[in-house]
């Protein structure tokens, strides 16, 4: 018999007879009750606790704040992607500028020396964020592939402030995300690479980016 | 900068559950240890406190429970559904049913692939099968990416912790570990010695032929693998190789997505005292048509190892609830003064001393149910509830044979002397005309006591049995008060 | 499969007319003074103690070195000497806490399992009993000191009694509670623990010696005579003038006029 079975039987033909499956409860994770003011507030505080940097912008200029974030930190080699609205809007408003603008769309064999050498910063859109533990969510694409977030040594995450949920929990549920299947990859990003491995004390951009900024974008109604 | 790496890769401290006392005294005279242990526990006992402060604790530990419970009750049907479900999404699945079978599928599929160089996330589960060793043999490097476990190889040790490997060295020492081991510049500066440790990995990244990971939780509804993690090195070692194996427990399954939302707040804030970890990986598949990055091929290692074993036995069974957060060794008393290396084991602590005995078996484990006062601060904070110090005294009961017998090893312990001494008590405690007159003589030949009695007196004086007992000054108090009743009426 | 519940909130009754003492096997060897001031308080009250003669051991030093089938022996033993409903009171966290919660189970699936819940149901623990059920109103008559409270373990965790001793410290007049750094952390007794592991117990009670000396208070009362044995053991040790003394010796030496 393979192992498979061997260890399917033991586990079936259980000694002590079956077990009971309990029901669960899930109401301590299931949202917070927080305002659209509150979800924004506790996800910035929690963020910039692990040093990721918030820079709010209304939606209608948000690639001025990106522009000036670029020039702030000196970068002159930015990843994207081309499709979504945010790397296409991007690509607009810096064409032209000194900003070399380099493909994220391609199979990462073709341009891997590249996205570990030479490039300054990765952007990425994101899908929404949650207030709890301040994190952003992601779900990559071929556009925006899944080292986009990883490689650069700094990562520009747009979020739209009307997307923060309050819970994992939350996100999990009202997205379907069991349903509806899940992707090749899903994230949670929560701040800069970090590591506490050296006698306790904090360290950034272990092997993940050392910088996160998050552009966190507002409508009329956030404000 | 290349990093050189010793050829020799065993640790060069061999430390064996066996020798728990030698290992034990030795530490605790280690100065460095005490202070590098109490000083790392008090702080993630302080943090795991503040962060569920503003929490409902004891529901949402209730919760994880239950959800563990849950899953552990449906198991073999969840780990075909979980099976079923990556196979759909091109995860080829494999079974092991003991560390050597799963240490043979990983070579073979390294291999397969004319590997020579594996990168490594930090699992425990390989650590129990000795991976790395088994790949070293066969010509293949396996390098961990971990910081901690990086250190930890670098220095030829084994972790002493199971979150944090490297929680026995001081900054000092992991300085001359790096300067040492890969020629970095000695500095107290920790972003310096990180920096470093990064373009080390950063290269070996790139240029593995294999990336191995732990998994944290594996999803049967969904097929979704999840890894938690804060440094990168985890989601680099499962997207940037052209082949991912991920190797886990067969228990660590939950059933249905929403089932990890909970897991995983009470992990990050029992482990160390964070909200959430900087990465929450969700891995579903290998790379798809069209996708640009991840890995082509993912294998998903299902490993067994005892763990059936345990899983027959209704009170054992909850020892298949944890979650591998470490909190429980973070608040041992015994742990926080003797090191994670004195229990020999690859998991130390409290949730070692229940897990290996079913692992190694009671021959080679036998100090380590009895190493602990059962003061009960490990199940107190333990986020899925597992009844710790009851598991410690189900393991002593088998230890000397007096258990069901299903722990490999059962009775081990079992010594005519030591029988007969629980015995002669039994008799006496049940005999309490006799319990009386005992301890009437013990009090009348309290001053023949000897002063030295064994190991307790080496550190403490003993008390004198007392020359009256509770029994006769009940009886004479009682004698006072009738005597006192008559005289009043 | 165990649910492992945490402390199910207890409703408690009011106060009785009878109970019994269970006095512990360590007490009843090493510190009877403690049992008697313990039942001369609960007399105190208007309550009449009685004393089954016949008790010897609660079992559990038998039990926590796995010798379930000489543990329940003697625990049987046990069970049928409180056969009146009254509550049965012990002045031990530890013993309490093995006749409390272990005693069902170690009875489950024998003849005896209806009694030993019924039985188990009517344990309290000494500083439970008169802090709850008794209300205990203390007078302290005693010079002004400060003291440190050790809490077992057992009361702490496996009974959930925590504060029960300092709630009734703070009754006390001329008394100031003053807390040990790490206090909830084990002294190292466990039973045998001690002698099994000795070094690590030695290193455990030294750092509890320490942190009661740091506070400078002369004096440590508690609830439980096996940590009372194991950390005034270490002062004697050392030829430190630091006292102990179980809290119900404490309470009635201090109030007693």
């Amino acid at each position: 018999m393979s192992a498979r079975n061997n260890i399917l039987k033991r586990l079936r033909e259980r000694a002590d007879g079956p077990l009971t499956a309990p029901t669960s409860d899930f109401s301590v994770v299931t949202g917070r009750g927080w305002s659209q003011q509150e979800r924004i507030e506790r996800f910035e505080r929690l963020i910039t606790s692990v040093h990721g940097e918030v820079i709010h912008t209304p939606r209608a200029s948000w690639t001025m704040a990106l522009a000036q974030v670029l020039e702030a930190k000196g970068i002159h080699r930015l990843a994207l992607g081309r499709e979504h609205p945010v790397a296409a809007e991007a690509r607009v408003a810096l064409a032209g500028s000194e900003v070399m603008l380099i493909d994220a769309g391609r199979d990462v064999e073709s341009w891997q020396e590249e996205q570990f050498h030479a490039t300054d910063a990765g952007l990425t859109s994101t899908r929404g964020g949650i207030a709890e533990t301040g994190s952003l969510w992601l779900w990559p694409t071929p556009d925006e592939p899944r080292l986009l977030s990883l490689v650069p040594p700094i990562h520009i995450a747009v979020l739209d402030a009307d997307k923060i949920e309050d819970t994992f929990f939350d996100v999990i549920e009202a997205h379907r995300w069991a349903d509806e299947g899940m992707p090749t990859n899903a994230l949670l990003i929560s701040g800069p690479s970090k590591t506490a491995d050296i006698e306790q004390t904090l360290a950034y951009g272990v092997h993940g980016p050392r910088e996160l900024v998050v552009l966190v974008r507002h409508n009329e109604e956030t404000g | 900068m290349s990093s050189t790496m010793d050829t020799d890769r065993e640790p060069v401290q061999t430390f064996t559950p066996r020798e728990f006392h030698r290992q034990a005294h030795d530490a605790l005279g280690n100065p460095q240890i005490r202070a590098n242990f109490r000083r790392a526990m008090d702080g993630l006992m302080t943090k795991r406190r503040e962060v569920f402060s503003d929490w409902e604790l004891e529901t949402l530990r209730e919760l994880g429970a239950n959800i563990r419970l849950r899953a552990l009750a449906k198991l073999p049907d969840l780990l075909e559904q979980l099976e079923a479900n990556c196979q759909a999404n091109g995860i080829k699945v494999h079974w092991a049913e003991d560390g050597d079978e799963a240490c043979r599928i990983i070579r073979q599929i390294c291999e397969r692939h004319e590997a020579k160089a594996v990168i490594k996330g930090k699992s425990m589960v390989t650590e129990e099968m000795h991976l790395n060793a088994h790949l070293e043999a066969a010509g293949i490097e396996a390098l961990e990416s971990d910081l901690g476990e990086y250190l930890v190889q670098l220095n030829q040790q084994t972790p002493s912790h199971i979150i944090m490997p490297a929680i026995h060295l001081n900054t000092d020492e992991i300085s001359e570990i790096m300067h040492d081991k890969t020629g970095t510049e000695r500095t107290r500066d920790v972003d310096i010695m990180t920096a470093a440790a990064r373009a080390q990995l950063r290269e070996r990244f790139m240029a593995a032929d294999v990336g191995i990971s732990g998994v944290n939780f594996a999803v049967a509804e969904t097929g979704t693998l999840c890894l938690v993690e804060n440094e990168g090195n985890g989601r680099m070692t499962t997207t940037v190789p052209p082949v991912h194996i991920a190797v886990t427990g067969i228990e660590k399954v939950v059933e249905h997505l929403r089932d990890v939302a909970p897991l995983y707040a009470l992990l990050t804030r029992s482990a160390t005292g964070q909200h959430v970890t900087t990465y929450f990986n969700m891995i579903g598949s290998p790379r798809k048509s069209g996708e640009r990055d991840g890995p082509r091929e993912v294998h998903l290692v299902l490993v067994d190892s005892g763990r059936s074993n345990i899983y027959q036995d209704d009170e054992l069974l909850d020892t298949l609830r944890c979650i591998r957060c470490g909190a429980c060794m973070n608040h041992c008393p015994v742990y926080t003064r003797v090191g994670g290396h004195t229990y020999g084991t690859t998991y130390p602590g409290p949730i070692g001393s229940i897990l290996m005995p079913h692992m190694m078996g009671l021959e080679e484990t036998k100090d380590l149910p009895t190493a602990s006062s059962l003061c009960g601060a490990c199940g107190e904070v333990c986020p899925v509830k597992i009844p710790i110090p009851d598991l410690l005294v189900r393991l002593r009961r088998e230890a000397v044979g007096e258990g069901r017998g299903n722990v490999p090893g059962a009775g081990v312990k079992r010594s005519k002397k030591e029988v007969a001494a629980w015995k002669g008590f039994q008799w006496l405690a049940t005999h309490p005309g006799v319990w009386r007159s005992s301890t009437a003589l013990a009090g009348k030949l309290q001053a023949l006591m000897p002063a030295k009695m064994g190991p307790w007196t080496d550190y403490r004086t003993l008390p004198k049995p007392a020359k009256v007992s509770l029994h006769k000054l009940v009886e004479r108090h009682q004698a006072d008060q009738a005597r006192a009743e008559e005289e009043q009426s | 499969m165990t649910s492992a519940k945490l402390y199910p909130v207890r409703l408690y009754p009011p106060k009785p007319q009878k109970v019994y003492f269970f006095g512990t096997c360590l007490i009843d060897l090493f510190y009877p003074q403690a049992g008697l001031d313990g039942i001369r308080l609960l007399e105190r009250e208007g309550i009449e103690v009685l004393y089954p003669q016949a008790q010897t051991c609660c079992g559990q030093p038998a039990y926590t070195s796995g010798y379930t089938d000489e543990a329940r022996a003697v625990a049987a033993a046990q069970l049928g000497l409180f056969p009146e409903p009254w509550p049965i009171v012990v002045p031990s966290g530890s013993c309490g806490g093995m006749m409390r919660n272990h005693y069902p189970r170690l009875f489950a699936d024998t003849e005896q399992a209806a009694q030993a819940e019924e039985v188990s149901g009517r344990i309290y623990e000494l500083t439970e009993f008169l802090l709850h059920v008794c209300q205990l109103q203390l007078d302290d008559l005693g010079e002004p000191e400060k003291v440190v409270m050790h809490t077992s373990c057992s009361a702490r965790r496996e009974m959930g009694l925590a504060e029960t001793g300092p709630a009734l410290l703070a009754r006390m007049g001329q008394v100031e509670l003053v807390e040990q750094d790490r206090a909830a952390e084990c002294c190292g007794f466990g039973g045998t623990f001690a002698v099994r592991h000795p070094e690590v117990s030695a290193a455990m009670v030294e750092d509890k010696t320490q942190a009661i000396e740091a506070t400078g208070a002369r004096h440590f009362v508690t609830s439980d005579c096996g940590c009372m044995m194991n950390i005034a053991g270490r002062f004697e040790h050392q030829d430190k003038a630091i006292s102990g003394e179980h809290i119900a010796s404490y309470l009635w030496r201090r109030t007693n006029s």
